[in-house]
């Protein structure tokens, strides 16, 4: 996994709570068998103004001037600001995939849907969840300011704005040390694999009935 | 004495392989559902990894998603489709699995309907799967809940999750259900309530006399819309129904073995005084049939209600998430839901395709037609058994005769990954899970209904009440 430890990024606004999965990557891309390429179709619904497909050349379709991201100020942005309960809905990994690929590297909002916000950890993308009035206040800086940006360090935990502002954040120890380091769940889970083997024998043992 | 445990509490406890100093623990996964949108790229980097499944005999896959509902003699047309179930297939038949049901077998059909009515899913178990619905099996005193593609890959590498305990949350609804009010009235009440963000970092346990009146059908139907409520896990204490459904199931035990399982089966409820985190109290008397009216399964009234005005709210995100949610569903603030007539009906889903479901529809459809002005009533069942089933009752036939379709199984219309999806501007009742933007087809106006408001409404062509029907 890409190590995260600070950006200093442009940020783009988008302000609607409660933005799905399904409205994040719709479920034509999801048939897709690769991680990568979702990024052109991130949002595609509210980002074109004709239906998207699987194989379908994105260059030549017509963009939504009113949603956020084909504004040209926010070109280029790395941090996606967010309300209440970003990433609800399907448990779609395709989400962060597509974030991920369009360019953004971490997401600051009032709060984030549980698989979501997990999802996100395992690409490399930092969620950071800001009190409300905090992210009201980030809004209103953003859609003010041409060329906002928000500087973030992991591991001191904090966001900061232009003026020097500071908005500490909490994060999980496990997924900060994870992240800092770009470490791989899975080789770290493996380094216990004698202990899975004997709660495993122990549970077949009394539980038979699980293991036919 | 041992300090009273919440059901989720001894579920987490008896799964804990290890854990760290600041709560992460390792979890053991007992089962693991597999289907053909979330899995090809975990076996991808599995494979890339070197590394191989640690417990073939934990998987249960099906092909769902992408599967069409019809001429199925003609295969998957769309060959983007097509590939993803091929793979599947590859997959699973490169690496084994307790029971796999492809496209076309007999007991092919949702993922979250297989699991529970072959026995697969059983109490106790840690159930997970790369879709958010799997808090359905929750419902037989499971721990279940959807993880993403990367956890895929981590159960199938390790047969464990890295996990942090969650906070508990006991919804508790007591008293009789009006007639005609079902699980999924329950269930969207629920959401309407507490919101779609109430249950985030919660585990929910359903309790009171009205979950304990409900089969186990309408247990799945309510632990399934857990997550619409924000909660990545939903469950039902063991009793008797849940045993009873259980038994002499495929993979169920039997035997001795059944009579081991059952009795530790009958511990796995929350002991009187244990603890919950938060508590919310529902009379059952006061639901009514749910319809939502926006975008979001929270945006949701009673049958008997209206469109809500957002100028009567003041919180500004709010009342903007309104106003654009009925710009999206083209409805006035005001407007009678019974007004509200529809294009299309779906009656499917990981929430309500099973064969109660079916019942309940049937016995509103039966001897009526549909509506003139209704362009599509599809009947999908959940899972090749529940089609069969219901054939062996002639449902078919009276949903046919009621100029329905009945298709064959799948998840359809939910998510619209195959060829059934509404057009641009469509509404329908749907007694699927969702009802955001583009989630039935882009542009598709979705309202969120029980199966008995669903064929009401393909009868009526608006929304309304059974009883009112000619």
């Amino acid at each position: 996994m890409r190590a995260f430890t600070q950006l200093d990024g442009l940020v783009a606004p988008l302000d609607r709570a409660n933005v799905d999965t399904d409205a994040i990557i719709p479920k034509q891309f999801l048939k897709s068998i690769q991680r990568s390429g979702f990024g052109p179709n991130l949002f595609d619904e509210w980002r074109y103004l004709d239906q998207g497909a699987p194989g379908k050349d994105n260059a030549g379709r017509p963009l939504n001037p009113d949603f956020v991201l084909n504004q040209p100020r926010y070109a280029g942005a790395q941090i996606l600001l967010t309300r209440d309960n970003f990433g609800c809905g399907s448990s779609r990994e395709h989400a962060p995939w597509a974030l991920d690929d369009y360019g953004f590297r971490a997401l600051v909002g009032s709060s984030f849907a549980d698989i979501f916000f997990n999802n996100c950890f395992k690409n490399g993308v930092l969620p950071i969840c800001l009190p409300a009035e905090v992210i009201d206040r980030l809004f209103a800086a953003c859609l003010a300011t041409e060329g906002y940006r928000l500087s973030i360090d992991l591991a001191a935990q904090q966001v900061c704005e232009p003026d020097g502002t500071a908005h500490a954040f909490e994060v999980d120890p496990f997924r900060k040390e994870c992240l800092l380091n770009g470490w791989d769940d899975i080789g770290l889970t493996l380094r216990h694999a004698d202990e899975i083997r004997a709660f495993e024998a122990a549970r077949k043992a009394a539980h038979p009935y699980y293991f036919r | 004495m041992q300090q009273a445990q919440t059901l989720y509490e001894k579920l987490w406890s008896s799964h804990v392989v290890r854990e760290e100093a600041d709560g992460t623990a390792l979890i053991y996964i007992d089962r693991h559902l597999v289907h053909e949108v979330t899995s090809p790229q975990a076996f991808e980097g599995l494979k890339l990894a070197g590394r191989t499944p640690w417990r073939t005999g934990s998987i249960v896959a099906t092909a769902d998603h992408n599967t069409p509902t019809d001429h199925w003699d003609e295969g998957i047309k769309d060959p983007v489709s097509r590939q993803q179930v091929e793979t599947l297939d590859a997959n699973i038949r490169a690496v084994g699995a307790l029971a796999y049901f492809p496209f076309k077998d007999e007991r092919q059909g949702i993922v979250h309907v297989i699991g529970p009515e072959n026995g697969a899913t059983l109490p106790g178990m840690t159930v997970v799967c790369g879709d958010s619905h799997t808090s359905t099996h929750g419902a037989f005193g499971c721990l279940a809940h959807g993880i993403g593609t990367s956890e895929v890959e981590h159960v199938l590498a390790t047969q464990c999750l890295l996990q942090k305990r969650s906070k508990t949350l006991l919804i508790s609804v007591d008293g009789t259900l009006a007639p005609g009010v079902s699980a999924k009235d329950v269930a969207l009440a629920i959401i309407g309530h507490i919101g779609t963000a109430g249950g985030t970092g919660y585990a929910i346990e359903f309790g009171g006399s009205a979950i304990r009146g409900l089969s186990m059908e309408g247990r799945m139907t309510l632990c399934n819309m857990a997550i619409e409520a924000g909660a990545r896990a939903g469950m039902v204490a063991v009793d008797e129904v849940t045993i009873n459904y259980l038994k002499g199931r495929p993979y169920a035990p039997d035997g001795a073995a059944w009579d081991q399982a059952v009795a530790y089966w009958r511990t796995l409820h929350s002991d009187p005084g244990a603890r919950f985190d938060k508590g919310v109290n529902i009379d059952a008397a006061t639901i009514r049939p749910q319809v939502t009216w926006g975008t979001s399964p929270e945006m949701v009234t009673d049958l008997d209600g209206a469109v809500p005005d957002p100028a009567a709210v003041s919180d500004p995100v709010k009342r903007e998430g309104m106003s654009r949610a009925l710009a999206y569903m083209g409805l006035a603030a005001g407007t009678p839901i019974k007004r509200i007539a529809v294009d299309r009906v779906f009656i499917g889903s990981c929430t309500n395709s099973r064969i109660e479901d079916l019942r309940v529809a049937a016995e509103v459809a039966r001897g009526r037609h549909k509506a003139d002005s209704v362009k599509q009533v599809l009947v999908v069942p959940g899972s090749g058994l529940v089609k069969r089933q219901a054939e062996a009752e002639g449902l078919d036939k009276v949903f046919v005769a009621a100029g329905f379709e009945w298709r064959e199984p799948g998840c359809s219309m939910c998510l619209a990954m195959n060829a059934d999806r509404l057009e641009p501007g469509e509404r329908c009742a749907s007694t699927s899970n969702r009802n955001f933007e583009g989630r039935q087809g882009a542009g598709g106006r979705t309202h969120l209904v029980s199966p008995a408001l669903a064929a009401a409404a393909a009868i009526a062509g608006h929304f309304a009440d059974v009883g009112e029907l000619n």
